[in-house]
């Protein structure tokens, strides 16, 4: 490989601007500049060398800062058209088809043009996380590409450098100085909290330098938070599953192997403006009702280790909790929440067989809704069968009654009624306030007396192993953030001539004006000669002359 | 003088003081007039103490009303929307305490009088909390996302001073447009308070009946005449006005209305100033910031982005992430708000790296930092009341 050496004698590698050693300009560019271009130290950065082989290519491609912005930006197009029309998640449709169907219907035109292309399920789409997995690729390679020369150079940087490099850096002073000069700008520099090196007729002063790693410790963050996402692919990172339960019910819970919760009551609070709330009287004379609280009042069983899985028998209690919202019940990793509930569901439907002339009753029947007996038995030898359940009543299907869900919403029953006078059987379909007599009039019917109800309550089951991945993804992003962004890196270079000439330079990554600040004080206390900000007088010459 | 309306007077206090601070860092930066920051320095200190008494006054209506509702005040639009208006001063005192720029404050607080005036055309009594509002996240996640938001604004108000010194508004240009767009803009603000100030203190309601989009009626109650009338409506009061124009169900023709009203006054309150003065709003300002320093602008333009951007990601997104895990099961769920919080971060960051690049000083980011305003202006705004998802409040 070839190298580049510097009039000094130092052997640069390939593609470096400034010499490492002694700050000379190596290029005819920044030679013919009027000021050093300072980013990255000009040191040999492999995107901006090398351009042969595919490998290259791909390299220069993700560590471009254009390229990375152009993927942010794309992004951010496109997570905000993801928010034109509500994403399929939160529509009341959940197959395909329908969601389809409420696309067109509610929206028009647009709406399918926009289930057309996919923005419908956005975020989810392969190119979207597609994109994301470019900016992780190109977090990696440019962070690579700007650190390791970055951290060699600053490493090794040399005290002396060359009047060359000295006088084109942004803020730049030469004049003459007094023989304690040196000695009193390091004093100076030394109370300002820099640290200062001197070699012969030079000083280097620097500050703050661990602020120039900020942006390669946030990008591991984001590394660190991107692959925690993705960990969730694995199964056993990740559970999400729904669970809906009954007051009075104990189901096993889904996906956590061993557990089993019941449900003792289900809550809604809702606020009454009274007492303590009456501050909140006139808002609540405006908006109606307001929920205060949705509260499960639960009991947690887990199964002997060595019972059979899927025994209820011999539950072991765990714990009684009541889960609230923003108070979820956890346990052995797994969190349960309180995402939903259903008021007053039916639970069981009170009748009594009566005869349709005479009023006479013939005894009564409770059905419970989830799990109704096939046939009940009343006085005198009376029975009745129940043919067919439906609890979701729907309407019917060629004859045939049917059930949209096994939901107890609308419950329908096909009976046969059998009595001492009837003893070859009527049959009847009930509905809530109806009845239908399929094969003529009835002698009995059976009259509804009561229903009892009860609420549900609807539970996520969630585990996430990859929480304290993204959490430790956050905390690093955050001190790089504010590691590179709350600190700057500060430097002074300063040489006195054999003839007692002070040439002095500044260079810092962000705020210029904090860095003039501490130049002033430190010129103030030793007299030096003043400054000037190179680049501004450029700029200002550029405004006088458009 | 009960605790409820003591805070309601510390917040009409600090308006008023905004208000007189406005016009004394006005005189200060058009006192000016020589160039020598005497005078700008001696108004300039009247003034921050102007806009620092009315800080704390703003600060102690916060406070104040936190102890009556038992919570923090940033539960719904009024009181973020005051709050932000309140972070925006506190944004900008800590610049000018940083860099002494009385120009700011002239852009800044007119700025925050229209967002605090717009936070009280919504319902400001104290509201209780909804279940998943009753944590203390809401006080650490919904302050920290305003405290970063008032801050990054900083950045906008200087790209704007920036910019209105350095367009060249004599001749026709895209810039010269742009920037009159944005005062427009500020103006038709200005639109919505007057209109529905009016029609407020008028009492004007008119009900209606009307189909919504799944087919089923629903009653409607409007606050300002309706230009816009809701799908199939049928009118509840009397000799209410018939709407001109009726919309789908999809649309809320009553937001639509709204929006008509204010652009209808600002439009005619712009069209007014244009008469009289015979000159661009940019105009009228332009002269004044003649000795401004645009590389001081620009370099407040990109230092409040720096102070910024780490706790807006602390704020809108690591402690918003923490309270969704506990409130909603998981941290993320792309409701349009949390979506908005990340467009808004990602911008910031897209602002970041291309400063690090040469030609994106100066202008370039001076209009980025307007647009990072907007964009921040939209999800309180546009997400609230037109993209309802988790977290609509209005």
């Amino acid at each position: 490989m070839e190298n580049l050496r510097c009039q000094c004698g130092h052997s640069n590698p390939l593609g470096t601007k400034l010499c490492e050693s002694c700050g000379r300009s190596l290029t005819d560019k920044e030679q013919n500049s009027k000021l050093v271009d300072m980013r990255y130290e000009g040191t040999a950065r492999r995107s901006q060398t090398y351009n042969r082989s595919i490998i290259d290519k791909i390299w220069n491609f993700f560590s471009s800062v254009k390229v990375g912005v152009s993927i942010i930006v794309i992004l951010l197009v496109a997570a905000a058209i993801g928010t034109i029309l509500p994403q399929q998640a939160f529509v009341p449709a959940n197959t395909e088809a329908t969601i389809k169907a409420y696309y067109a219907d509610t929206y028009g035109s647009v709406g399918r043009v926009y289930h057309f292309l996919g923005f419908h399920d956005l975020y989810s789409s392969y190119w979207f996380i597609a994109l994301v997995g470019m900016l992780a690729i190109s977090l990696v390679i440019a962070s690579l590409d700007r650190f390791v020369p970055l951290y060699k150079s600053l490493k090794n940087q040399r005290v002396l450098r060359h009047p060359s490099f000295m006088d084109k850096q942004r803020i730049y002073a030469e004049g003459p100085g007094a023989e304690d000069t040196l000695q009193k700008v390091e004093a100076k520099l030394k109370e300002l909290k820099y640290k200062v090196r001197t070699d012969k007729n030079g000083l280097l002063a620097e500050k703050g330098r661990f602020s120039r790693w900020g942006p390669y410790v946030n990008h591991i963050g984001l590394i660190i938070f991107l692959a925690g996402v993705m960990l969730r692919m694995i199964p056993g990172f990740y559970v999400d599953e729904t669970l809906w339960i009954r007051e009075g019910e104990t189901r096993a819970i889904p996906e956590v192997p061993g557990y089993s919760l019941e449900n003792v009551k289900f809550a809604l609070e809702t606020y009454t403006g009274e007492g303590e709330e009456a501050r909140f009287g006139e808002a609540l004379g405006r908006v109606g009702t307001v929920a205060k609280n949705y509260q499960t009042d639960i009991v947690l069983y887990q199964a002997p280790k060595d019972s059979l899985p899927g025994a209820t028998d011999n539950l072991e209690v765990v714990k009684e909790y009541s889960i609230r919202v923003n108070q979820p019940l956890k346990f052995d990793g797994y969190a349960m929440y309180q995402m939903d509930y259903k008021l007053n569901e039916l639970k069981t439907m009170t009748f009594t067989l009566t005869d349709q002339e005479t009023e006479e009753s013939l005894g009564e029947l409770t059905i419970d809704l989830i799990d109704p007996d096939k046939k009940y038995e009343l006085k005198n030898g009376s029975t009745v069968e129940l043919l067919g359940y439906y609890p979701n009543f729907s309407g019917f299907e060629n004859g045939e009654p049917q059930t949209a869900s096994p939901l107890p919403d609308n419950p329908g029953f096909l009976v046969e009624m059998t009595t001492p006078a009837t003893p070859e059987g009527e049959t009847s379909f009930i509905t809530i306030q109806n009845t239908i007599e399929p094969f003529g009039t009835n002698q009995y019917k059976l009259a509804f007396q009561s229903a009892e109800m009860r609420n549900v309550s609807g539970l996520t089951v969630r585990k996430d192993k990859t929480l304290p991945i993204l959490g430790l993804g956050g905390l690093i992003f955050m001190i790089g953030v504010a590691q590179g962004m709350y600190f700057n890196h500060r430097r002074f270079w300063l040489q006195q001539t054999d003839s007692g000439d002070i040439l002095l330079a500044g260079h810092t990554n962000k705020n210029w004006f904090g860095l003039k600040k501490d130049l002033e004080q430190i010129s103030v206390y030793a007299s030096l000669p003043a400054y000037s900000d190179q680049q501004e007088d450029t700029e200002k010459e550029g405004e006088l002359k458009s | 003088m009960t605790l409820t309306t003591i805070s309601s007077n510390l917040l009409y206090i600090a308006f008023f003081a905004y208000l007189i601070a406005t016009f004394v860092f006005g005189g200060a930066v058009k006192g000016n007039k020589q160039g020598s920051f005497d005078s700008e320095q001696r108004w300039g200190k009247v003034a921050i103490a102007i806009a620092i008494f009315g800080f704390l006054a703003n600060v102690g209506y916060f406070f104040t009303r936190w102890a009556v509702s038992g919570h923090a005040p940033l539960s719904n639009m009024f009181e973020f929307t005051t709050a932000f208006g309140m972070t925006l001063v506190g944004g900008f005192i800590l610049i000018y305490f940083l860099y002494k720029t009385p120009v700011l404050g002239m852009i800044v607080l007119p700025v925050a009088l229209l967002i605090i005036a717009y936070a009280s055309m919504f319902p400001n009594e104290i509201s209780p909390l909804i279940p998943a509002l009753q944590t203390n996240w809401l006080a650490i996640h919904v302050s920290t996302v305003v405290i970063a938001e008032g801050i990054l604004a900083i950045s906008a108000a200087a790209g704007l001073v920036y910019l209105l010194k350095i367009v060249d508004l004599t001749k026709k240009s895209k810039q010269r447009f742009w920037l009159e767009a944005i005062l427009y803009t500020l103006v038709l603000v200005l639109g919505f308070i007057i209109s529905s100030s009016y029609f407020n203190l008028t009492n004007y309601e008119a009900g209606f009946q009307y189909i919504n989009k799944d087919g089923k009626e629903a009653a409607v109650i409007y606050y300002m005449p309706p230009i816009f009338g809701m799908n199939e409506s049928v009118p509840l009061t009397e000799d209410a006005l018939t709407p001109f124009i009726e919309t789908p169900a999809v649309i809320d023709a009553t937001k639509l209305t709204t929006i008509t009203w204010s652009l209808l006054v600002g439009t005619v309150l712009y069209v007014l100033i244009r008469l009289v003065t015979r000159r661009r709003i940019s105009q009228l300002i332009q002269p004044m910031l003649k000795n401004v320093s645009s590389q001081l602008m620009d370099e407040i333009n990109y230092r409040a982005i720096i102070i910024g951007f780490p706790i807006f990601t602390l704020g809108a997104l690591v402690f918003a992430m923490i309270w969704a895990q506990i409130t909603w099961s998981r941290f993320w769920g792309w409701d349009p708000k949390e979506v908005w919080a990340l467009i808004t971060w990602l911008f910031y960051a897209a602002y970041l790296h291309l400063r690090l690049g040469k030609g994106w000083k100066g202008e370039k980011s001076a209009w980025l930092g307007v647009i990072g305003f907007a964009i921040i202006m939209f999800n309180l705004i546009v997400v609230n009341l037109i993209i309802a998802g988790l977290h609509s409040y209005a």
